[in-house]
């Protein structure tokens, strides 16, 4: 059980129309472990969160979830496209932090955190709330539970919506981007929070960044994606400070380049 | 239940009572979109009528077509002017809809940035040639489709000429059903008839549409 | 128009008939309008909740039914949109009888109208649920609500905002064919008219009246439904994202 990885891709291909975003990938995601996913503009690191979130349809292959298939269910022996039901049950695992935070603008931060504690895991008002509570409190944010997602800055709303994912106690978090949106001076408040969950918490994480800085410190695997396959990986030190490829180096050198 | 040779058989007074609705529809149309373009032009011209002019055509779209129709049929009579059914009908519909169509001009020249009048302005363009060359063919293409639906909207609405005995299809439709005590197939023909045209129309207005925006390339 | 303007014609209008009700050519006619206007009125509220109730599960059904549910959404939503609603009304009125079906005038108006203009209405609730970002629902999704949970907790709250001006004109339009069921002898604002026209011939205090008495019907819709406007749109305010 334990040395089952928590993810798997199983030669994953994507396409949209006549382009190819992944081409038949590999990626084994141990329990616990925190792998930062880098690479250029369009080389399809969003294209794999989203499609480990069920919000994008795969073409080919399987993606598999503590050794449970997430895209296709078990029906004598064979493995068919899952069903609502069955991509629900998997799903539940896990949960997502967005780039542009996508909180509800008509609820509070509190609601935004109970919402789907209570419609979802049926638990109820009081118990969803004092979790919820907690969660804010982590985040730093207990003074602004009554807020609407408006009158909270950019940083204050990653932060709620990272609440907001946690509430509904996923093994597995995906994070997109989730400093891009935001203004540099707000950046910090957000990683120190993911610093915590990664240090507190019994949590699988994959996070798209561009934070190299970021990576280099808190992952434990780095993984280069270029043009739809991943081209590197590795621990970050030898990631880093010696990386093989050509054309991880081209890329690194150009993000030190621009700061 | 339904007759195919009754059908066939009125078929042409329908038909006939059809071009009538539809000439009744191009000619209010054409007053409605004159008379609501002369209401869009006061206001921007005339700075000071333009909040009468709002409250006017407030006033005609918040109170029933039928009611304007039934006013402008029986009011003239008490000047001494007796206007036939037909025209007052149409005089009816055309202002109905003229205060419709003043706001979507209205909005078409609202539409346009400031910046459009100010260039002209810098470049010393008399307002008649801003407004020829520069704002009218900028305004025309949200225009076009939304005069075009309340073209259609306007031809839907024929149907209450009847109510001053306009032998219109609705009319038409019901004295065949009056006499012959069978109103399934007239009715339903008016309905049918008024349907195929929305949706020929929707289908014009919708290629109009696509062609107006296929501007070049900048 | 701005809510100030539009509530000093409303009370403009209601002085105007205060006023004429003490002339001896208008007082005779009003009790017998207002007596229609109850009619009218009630007509358009039954009119307009069967209109929202239709255009809302016509709207669900066009977007996420089954196949065959969105064939009948469509067929509903091209047919009332696509005949004219007196034709609509004749036809409930004139031609169901003959299928054996006989409804109550009144209930036909509330019927014809109600349909008719919730053909409108569903695609105006179509469009508000699709003016929903995008990053709404795929939150949601990774939240694991249901597609029941996602529409009713999170999507048609949001969108609820969008469609309270594009309804104000659709209940505006009802109001306004509520004159269509005095041809089919209800006596309503716009029957009493003309039968007081027709007995008297005092076309212009009659009518007046008739208009003025439409025109604060109206205008009581568009204030209500600009007051809605607002205060959703402050809860919704508060909560856009920047
Ligand atoms: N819905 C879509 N339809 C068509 N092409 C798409 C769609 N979504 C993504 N793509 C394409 O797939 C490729 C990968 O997109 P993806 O968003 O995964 O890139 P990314 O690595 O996250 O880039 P960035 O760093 O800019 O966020 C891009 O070329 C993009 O244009
Ligand atoms: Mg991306």
């Amino acid at each position: 059980m334990t040395d089952r990885p928590m993810v798997r891709f199983e030669k994953v291909s994507k396409r949209y129309g006549p382009l190819t975003v992944l081409d038949s990938l590999e990626l084994d995601i141990a329990r616990n472990e925190k792998v930062a996913i880098i690479g250029p503009s369009g080389s399809g690191k969003t294209t794999v969160l989203r499609m480990l979130m069920t919000l994008e349809a795969i073409d080919d292959g399987v993606i598999w979830v503590e050794g449970e298939p997430l895209t296709h269910m078990e029906r004598n022996g064979k493995l068919i496209p899952a069903d609502r039901a069955h991509i629900r049950k998997i799903r539940a695992k896990i949960g997502m932090v967005f780039q542009s935070f996508n909180l509800f603008p008509h609820m509070t931060a509190m609601a935004n955190c109970i919402e789907a504690p209570i419609t979802v895991l049926g638990m109820s008002r009081k118990e969803a709330e004092e979790r919820a509570a907690g969660l804010l409190e982590m985040v730093g944010l207990s003074q602004k539970k009554e807020h609407y997602p408006a009158q909270l800055s950019g940083g204050q709303q990653q932060r709620v919506a990272i609440a907001r994912a946690l509430a509904m106690r996923p093994k597995i978090m995906l994070f997109d981007e989730v400093t891009s949106a935001l203004d540099p001076e707000l950046v910090g408040e957000v990683l120190q929070v993911i610093r915590r969950l990664g240090s507190e918490h019994d949590l699988t994480m994959l996070m798209v960044t561009h934070q190299m800085g970021f990576a280099k410190e808190f992952a434990d695997r780095v993984c280069f994606f270029s043009q739809g396959k991943i081209c590197e990986q590795g621990p970050p030190k030898a990631f880093f400070g010696n990386p093989q490829n050509e054309r991880t180096k081209q890329f690194l050198h150009a993000v030190l380049e621009a700061g | 239940m339904w007759d195919w040779a009754f059908t066939f058989e009125i078929l042409p007074t329908l038909a006939k009572a059809a071009v009538i609705s539809i000439e009744a529809t191009l000619l209010g149309f054409v007053l409605a979109a004159t008379l609501g373009l002369v209401l869009a032009l006061t206001r921007i011209a005339v700075p000071w009528t333009a909040w009468p002019i709002s409250v006017l055509v407030e006033l005609i779209r918040s109170t029933p077509l039928l009611i304007q129709i039934f006013f402008l049929y029986f009011v003239f009579p008490s000047f001494g002017v007796t206007l036939d059914a037909f025209t007052a009908g149409v005089l009816a519909l055309g202002i109905h809809y003229a205060a419709y169509c003043s706001e979507v001009y209205r909005a078409g020249f609202d539409n346009i940035p400031r910046g459009q009048w100010e260039a002209s302005i810098a470049l010393n363009l008399s307002p008649w040639t801003t407004f020829r060359d520069i704002i009218i063919p900028q305004a025309i293409p949200p225009i076009v489709p939304a005069l075009g639906n309340y073209l259609v909207a306007l031809f839907k609405e024929t149907p209450l000429l009847s109510a001053i005995a306009v032998l219109e299809l609705m009319q038409t439709a019901k004295i065949i059903g009056s006499e012959t005590f069978r109103y399934t197939e007239p009715i339903t023909m008016v309905g049918l008839f008024f349907l195929a045209m929305s949706l020929v129309s929707a289908a014009f207005i919708r290629a109009a549409e696509r062609l107006l925006n296929r501007r070049p390339a900048r | 128009m701005g809510i100030r303007t539009l509530i000093v014609m409303l009370v403009a209008s209601i002085l105007l008939i205060a006023y004429l009700a003490t002339r001896d050519t208008y007082s005779l006619f009003l009790p017998g309008l207002l007596q229609g206007a109850v009619l009218t009125a009630e007509i358009t509220v039954l009119g307009c909740l069967l209109a929202v109730a239709m255009a809302v599960l016509s709207a669900l059904g066009k977007l996420y039914g089954p196949a065959p549910l969105r064939w009948l959404a469509n067929l509903y939503i091209e047919i009332f949109r696509g005949t004219s609603a007196l034709v609509q009304l004749f036809w409930l009125f004139f031609v169901l009888p003959q299928f054996g079906v006989s409804l109550e005038p009144f209930a036909v108006a509330v019927l014809g109208l109600g349909l008719n203009i919730g053909a409108y209405g569903a695609e105006c609730v179509r469009g508000a649920i699709q003016s929903v970002a995008r990053g709404q629902w795929e939150a949601a999704t990774a939240l694991n609500m249901t597609r029941l949970q996602m529409l009713r907790r999170i999507i048609l709250p949001q969108a609820f905002v969008a469609m309270i001006p594009p309804w104000g004109n659709l209940f505006i339009e009802l109001l306004k064919s509520t004159a269509l069921v005095s041809l089919i002898t209800l006596s309503d604002l716009a029957f009493k008219a003309q039968q007081m026209n027709q007995t008297t011939m005092k076309t212009i205090p009659i009518f007046t009246l008739v208009l003025l008495i439409y025109l604060v019907l109206s205008l009581l819709i568009t204030i209500g439904m600009r007051l809605l406007e607002q205060r959703a749109a402050k809860g919704l305010a508060r909560g856009r994202t920047a």
